[in-house]
């Protein structure tokens, strides 16, 4: 069975952004890009599938500029087989994102789509459920247990209060929550390997695909900013300030 | 212009977060003539029905009534709001695990962006949203016929929940589509208020140092009938179930007080509280970040602060 692992390249977790003077946009030059940590428990798990022998193949793909070759590289570190560039310079919206996938998915004919479920860059939460959608599969978001088997897959997902556990018919779209599982530290002799893996390059319209924008960005602006407030000694100060100054208790 | 909103329900009861939702709707379509409905998608759901009738501001109530409705499956969910989606210039959901669940199906299928977790309605095609965990406010027009939309019920006041009195419509039901089942639910119980709705919540980071530390926090949850919450990092390290997590990848909650027990303040904790009315710190290291946004604020061992602060609340 072949899976599918769509990965992007985004501003590294752990770097805070900083919003451009003239509003147009965040500053990510010079900033430390990663792949998104959710991706990278898609693909954590893909593999894991595969060395279960569930799996037989893991094809990482992605959609951005040339640099995002090196996400796919760590993907396939990590456990792709091969990767997909579908470069642009341009930026492409989730139902872009969706459609292109769309159009691999026909060329790949994969079972299994497994995707981050929010890149933590426009935190869309969008492009798996689109793809499910634009090719009429079932899917599960948010998954923190997969279990394939039988032709069908079990997936326990993370809702508002608790868990829910939903099963699918193959083919199927799974977007992956933090707690699915862990992903492995990229060793330096599987990124030898990745290197010697084999990685395509298209582009959008090579797929037929239109990813024209649907939203213009006007402003991009700080968020309002929370002035420190003051340290309080003791509980007694606090509780005293709660009731008579916030009056929130 | 009419715009419609998916009530989020358990079958018995409206979730209150729809009423958030329709309050943004109901600014979507703020023109002369314009009207708010809500689709009720569920099974033995008439009570819900009655509900959202109720509320103020919605002028009709569409209601898909069949079995395979009853778990809220998205294949099914989606396709019934495709098939009502009609002339609807707006369609919105709340941005909770329901909705962020169904909706970008509907938004592909329209062949239009969705607009996700807006804060803030500028005018019917222009919306606010965050981006980069709340760093940064991107302001968004949309060129689509449609605007597919999910809420964040924090951005949002409650619509009245009296006060209304809609015309409830029954809508012939779509099939089940037969690729998903639904197979279980685990929920936690508690007698605590949920989350996202609570007026105060009290969260428990990484210096409670284990699980079985939260204990020390619900006799102070208890006297301020707050819910409990946690950052990822007490998420992580195992300590309290996921759907504890305040946080970028987990829930966004506003309450009059918050109080972060423990919590260093990482940035993306931070993007999911740093909308409450009051912040409280207590950790024991003073250049903790969350003290940055705290408007009250301790230094101090919680294992000593907290007790002592039950015992002064009396």
């Amino acid at each position: 069975m072949k899976v599918l692992v769509p990965v992007k390249r985004v501003v590294d977790y752990n770097v805070k952004v900083r919003v451009k003077s003239d509003g147009s946009g965040v500053d990510i030059a010079n900033v430390k890009m990663s792949m998104n940590p959710f991706d990278e428990i898609a693909l954590e798990e893909a593999t894991r599938l595969k060395e279960g022998g569930k799996v037989t193949e893991i094809v990482a793909v992605t959609c951005g500029v040339t640099q995002a070759q090196e996400t796919l590289r760590t993907g396939m570190a990590i456990g792709a087989d091969r990767g997909i560039l579908v470069e642009t310079g341009a930026e492409i919206e989730p139902l872009g994102v969706a459609k292109v996938l769309k159009a691999l998915a026909d060329k790949e004919q994969p079972q299994l789509i497994i995707l981050g479920k929010q890149a933590i860059d426009d935190d869309s939460n969008q492009t798996g459920q689109m793809l499910a959608a634009l090719l009429g599969w079932p899917q599960a978001t948010f998954a923190s247990k997969v279990v394939l088997e039988d032709g069908k897959v079990t997936v326990t997902r993370e809702v508002d209060g608790g868990l829910e556990t939903v099963a699918l018919s193959l083919p199927a779209i799974v977007t992956t929550d933090l707690r699915l599982n862990e992903p492995r530290y990229v060793t330096l002799p599987n990124i030898m390997k990745a290197k010697k893996k084999p990685l395509e390059t298209i582009k959008p319209e090579d797929l037929g695909v239109d990813v024209t924008p649907r939203l213009k960005t006007l402003k991009v602006a700080e968020p309002a900013k929370r002035s420190a407030g003051i340290k309080v000694p003791d509980v007694a100060t606090l509780v005293q300030k709660l009731r008579t100054e916030a009056k929130v208790i | 212009m009419v715009a419609l909103v998916i009530a989020e329900h358990d079958n018995a009861s409206l979730k209150a977060v729809t009423l958030n939702t329709v309050t943004a709707a109901s600014q979507c379509a703020a023109v002369s003539g314009s009207e708010v409905h809500v689709l009720v998608a569920g099974s033995g759901c008439g009570a819900v029905a009655e509900q959202a009738a109720k509320v103020a501001g919605v002028s009709k109530v569409l209601v898909a009534d069949a079995p395979h409705f009853a778990d809220g499956l998205a294949e099914n969910v989606a396709e019934q709001i495709l098939a009502v989606a009609g002339s609807y210039s707006h369609i919105l959901a709340p941005a909770s695990a329901y909705g962020k669940n169904i909706l970008p199906r509907v938004a592909a299928k329209l062949d239009v962006a969705q607009i996700s977790e807006i804060t803030k309605v500028d005018s019917p095609d222009t919306f606010e949203r965050p981006i980069y965990a709340g760093n940064a406010i991107a302001t968004v027009q949309s060129t689509d016929s449609v605007k597919v939309i999910t809420v964040r019920g924090t951005g949002f006041d409650a619509a009245a929940g009296e006060g209304g009195s809609a015309a409830v419509e029954a809508v012939s039901s779509v099939a089940d589509s037969g690729k998903s089942t639904f197979v279980g639910r685990e929920l936690a119980k508690s007698d605590r208020p949920e989350l996202t709705g609570a007026k105060i919540v009290v969260s428990g980071g990484r210096g409670m140092g284990s699980g079985d530390n939260f204990k020390i926090l619900e006799p102070l949850a208890d006297k301020l009938g707050a819910a409990m919450g946690a950052s990822r990092a007490a998420v992580d390290a195992g300590y309290v179930p996921n759907d504890w997590q305040v946080g970028q990848t987990g829930k966004i909650v506003a309450p009059t007080l918050y109080i972060a027990v423990g919590i260093s303040g990482a940035i993306q904790h931070l993007a999911g509280m740093k909308d409450s009315k009051t912040i409280v710190a207590i950790n024991k290291d003073p250049e903790a970040p969350i003290f940055s946004v705290a408007d009250y604020g301790i230094v101090g061992d919680l294992f000593e602060v907290v007790p002592a602060l039950v015992n002064e609340l009396g």
